[in-house]
């Protein structure tokens, strides 16, 4: 009895120690996916994520002196599990969701308009989402599938002297919400370019291709192009070098370019080709930071060996984003801590320059952008980076490529706005939080 | 002769390979269904397992070595040493011998007598733990498998097809190369139980467990036994699909492609695995030929579930099953 008490006063006493503690922070919370078929997809960008809200929290004592509060929820990259996440996690002030799906983008979209959450689906999710006066509450910056599929076909442009009339280009996607997205794009491009679009769904996981690549090797086309995810893309680049598919013609999207993509094919894997929308590699000051400051203090998410890597930097990146935001929340509402609702407007009002990029130590890491009501998906643009199989890297082989964005906008407003009108969605902008 | 039957040539040539290595996984299950009533459901994470000890022993990697290093603050990940491949094969089979015992000694000793679905829910259990624990023993990133076997296209068959009809065809060399494997497994397998004392008191288990235990065979030696050769199968599997994705998480989804190979072979045949996986190999890729023009393809996993069904309405013991007749 006498135990149960002392424990009862030592409760009461964390609990009304640790109360305001939770409450003087910014809640970050992550819905990774670390277990399942993709998980060693998942893992890297959560390590880079996490990694990086670690160092604004060792370095800088969190954003603008309140401590980052990181929660983290599995997804299995399972669509049931990510939306019970965010039931989990809604009512606990959620400053940005950041699902790492598109399938959960897609159930989340109306569920964070409800709940007044903002959501940023970094180079995935659903592309009309640009079109902030539909889609308050979600954004897609730096870059959308729609932008990449164009910035893939504006590189092959370059590379034909301006024409693709009656080449032969073959999509090889994941049979998914995410797989799909593309096709509206390439489709159109393709009338303008006077290229011939195949496509081909591979079913996921995507651990058997046979017969996606014997159709490749009947059709003899001049590109492939490929949106796939997880073991997916090591089968396909694996299939590709047995039936002796020029390399240097195999382009994939970001999600089909980092080292656990191109590893396991060995040196079949050389040349391949993928969309970049950031810099890779060590060699950005940032990463002295995460060395001395988590990785030197064993506060690395993961291992530590992973930094640098594709994935990890992306995360990382996502991750930096996200506190740029809420420090321009912070500067838009003068406090230090902001609502869910006023992240929204940091977010809405975003800007990223190149000065800004070097002063947080990744100078040309990422493209200069400005988020506006009217588009929440940045540039659009991204780079080519290709595989060196001997040396175990990737080199970026272009500078900055833009997408077709006219077509692009246009396609947003087409599919936007019949969001709008199937769910009874005035467009407009939304006002900033009055705090 | 017409190029659409050409390509279909190719498609389904390229099925009976493909039907090759998902007999490969469904080997595995009928071993152990056939020595114990046991539905494995763990068999894919067996393979899973397998592959990651095979990697990580030809790579001198530490065991445990994630968690080694968070609890002593050490950076230990590799001996500093590889092994070559036949030793870590060798190894290998050393493990999944001792998982074998394992798996007797903790799990089913304790469940002798239960209903068969006690068993398979046990099997459950068995697979989730498998692939934390193998996570944590090895890691969970992409793994690079290396065993020595050839990839690529065989140019002795885009010769011959060639210089036979004016096409050549394309047929991976790493899956001629499972095909043989394969083949020199069931041979393997049938001669031991054919010709071994071991094998013989195998079968003995299989066709009555209460004769068998009445001549003094032990129940828990045939287990370790079944659950041995279960494993080995599952390492030859692992090395094959590993050989061409890497190893990672989704190597244990390929016992997904054996549930219909095993409905339509049958639970307790080893033919029946071999010809269940053909038939579905060369059903699949040529169905997904055909209709690929029209639906758009990625129909193979959905069609072996079909033809798998369509079988279970009119032979629901498979081809070479045995009839379950029960009286009451």
């Amino acid at each position: 009895m006498m135990n149960m008490t002392r424990m009862a006063a030592v409760l009461a006493v964390t609990m009304t120690a640790a109360a305001p503690a939770v409450a003087q922070s910014l809640h970050f919370p992550m819905l990774n996916y670390r277990t399942g078929p993709f998980g060693p997809n998942g893992m890297a960008f959560a390590d880079g994520y996490q990694d990086y809200l670690t160092l604004i929290n060792e370095r800088d004592g969190g954003i603008g002196g309140v401590p980052i509060r990181m929660t983290e929820c599995e997804t299995a990259y399972n669509t049931e599990r990510g939306v019970e996440c965010y039931q989990g996690i809604r009512g606990d002030s959620p400053l940005v969701i950041q699902p790492l799906s598109t399938g959960i983008t897609y159930q989340l979209i109306p569920r964070t308009m409800e709940d007044q959450v903002p959501m940023h689906t970094m180079g995935y999710g659903r592309t009309s989402a640009v079109n902030g006066e539909v889609f308050n509450w979600t954004f897609n910056y730096p870059g959308t599938y729609w932008d990449g599929a164009s910035v893939i076909i504006n590189y092959l442009l370059e590379e034909n002297d301006g024409s693709l009339e009656g080449k032969k280009i073959v999509l090889l996607y994941h049979n998914s919400a995410y797989g799909r997205e593309p096709i509206p794009t390439l489709t159109r491009l393709a009338e303008h370019h006077g290229y011939e679009l195949i496509t081909i769904g591979v079913d996921s996981p995507g651990q058997e291709q046979g017969n996606q690549w014997l159709q490749i090797r009947r059709e003899r086309p001049d590109y492939v192009t490929m949106w796939g995810w997880g073991v997916m893309n090591a089968v396909a680049i694996q299939e590709a070098a047995n039936i002796r598919f020029p390399m240097e013609n195999f382009i994939g999207v970001w999600w089909s370019g980092s080292e656990q993509d191109v590893r396991p094919a060995g040196a079949g894997a050389h040349g391949y080709k993928s969309l970049a929308m950031h810099g890779t590699g060590r060699d950005y000051p940032i990463y002295d930071d995460i060395q001395e400051y988590v990785i030197d203090r064993g506060l690395a998410a993961g291992t530590g060996d992973e930094v640098g890597t594709v994935l990890y930097s992306r995360g990382m990146y996502a991750s930096m984003l996200a506190v740029e935001a809420a420090k321009k929340a912070q500067e838009i509402h003068g406090v230090e801590e902001i609502t869910p609702a006023m992240m929204r407007d940091g977010m809405a009002n975003l800007v990223i320059t190149e000065e800004l990029m070097e002063e947080l130590g990744l100078p040309g890491f990422g493209p200069a952008f400005e988020v506006t009501c009217q588009n929440h998906g940045g540039t659009g643009e991204a780079m080519i980076q290709q595989w060196d199989a001997e040396s175990g890297t990737w080199s970026l082989i272009t500078d900055w490529i833009a997408p077709n964005r006219d077509l692009i906008m246009e396609m947003v407003m087409e599919d936007s706005l019949a969001y709008a009108a199937e769910n009874n969605i005035e467009p407009q902008c939304l006002e900033r939080s009055g705090g | 002769m017409p190029d659409t039957l050409l390509f279909a040539m190719e498609a389904a040539l390229n099925g009976l390979t493909a039907g090759v290595m998902y007999a490969l996984v469904a080997l595995g299950f009928v071993l152990i269904f056939k020595a114990s009533g046991i539905f494995n459901f763990s068999q894919g994470v067996m393979a899973l397992f397998a592959a990651l000890t095979l990697v990580g022993l030809q790579t001198g990697q530490i065991p445990f070595s994630h968690l080694i290093n968070a609890i002593f603050g050490t950076r230990m990940h590799h001996f500093g040493w590889t092994l070559p491949t036949v030793v870590a094969i060798a190894g290998t089979v050393v493990v999944m011998v001792i998982f074998a015992w394992a798996v007797e000694r903790f799990i089913f000793r304790h469940l002798v007598n239960q209903e068969p679905i006690i068993l398979f829910m046990a099997t459950i259990g068995l697979a989730y733990f498998l692939e934390g624990f193998g996570d944590i023993m090895w890691g969970a990133e992409v793994k690079r498998l290396d065993v020595g076997l050839p990839q690529g296209m065989s140019g002795p068959v885009d010769d011959l097809t060639f210089a036979w009809f004016g096409y050549g065809f394309y047929m991976d060399r790493l899956e001629i190369w499972a095909a043989l494997i394969a083949s020199l497994l069931v041979i393997s397998l049938v001669l031991f139980s054919q010709y071994t004392k071991q094998g013989r008191a195998l079968r003995a288990v299989a066709d009555d467990h209460q004769a068998a235990l009445s001549v003094g065979i032990s129940l828990r030696f045939i287990w370790v036994l079944v659950w041995s050769l279960a494993g080995i199968v599952a390492l030859v599997a692992g090395m094959m699909w590993g050989a061409k994705s890497g190893v990672q998480f989704s190597l244990s989804l390929i016992a997904l492609k054996a549930l219909p190979v095993l409905i339509l072979g049958g639970f307790t045949s080893i033919p029946g695995a071999i010809v269940g996986g053909l038939i579905i190999g060369v059903g699949e890729k040529l169905f997904d030929f055909f209709m690929q023009p029209i639906v758009g393809g990625a129909t193979e996993n959905w069609f072996a579930y079909m033809l798998a069904l369509a079988f279970l309405l009119f032979r629901p013991q498979g081809l070479f099953g045995e009839k379950i007749i029960e009286r009451v």
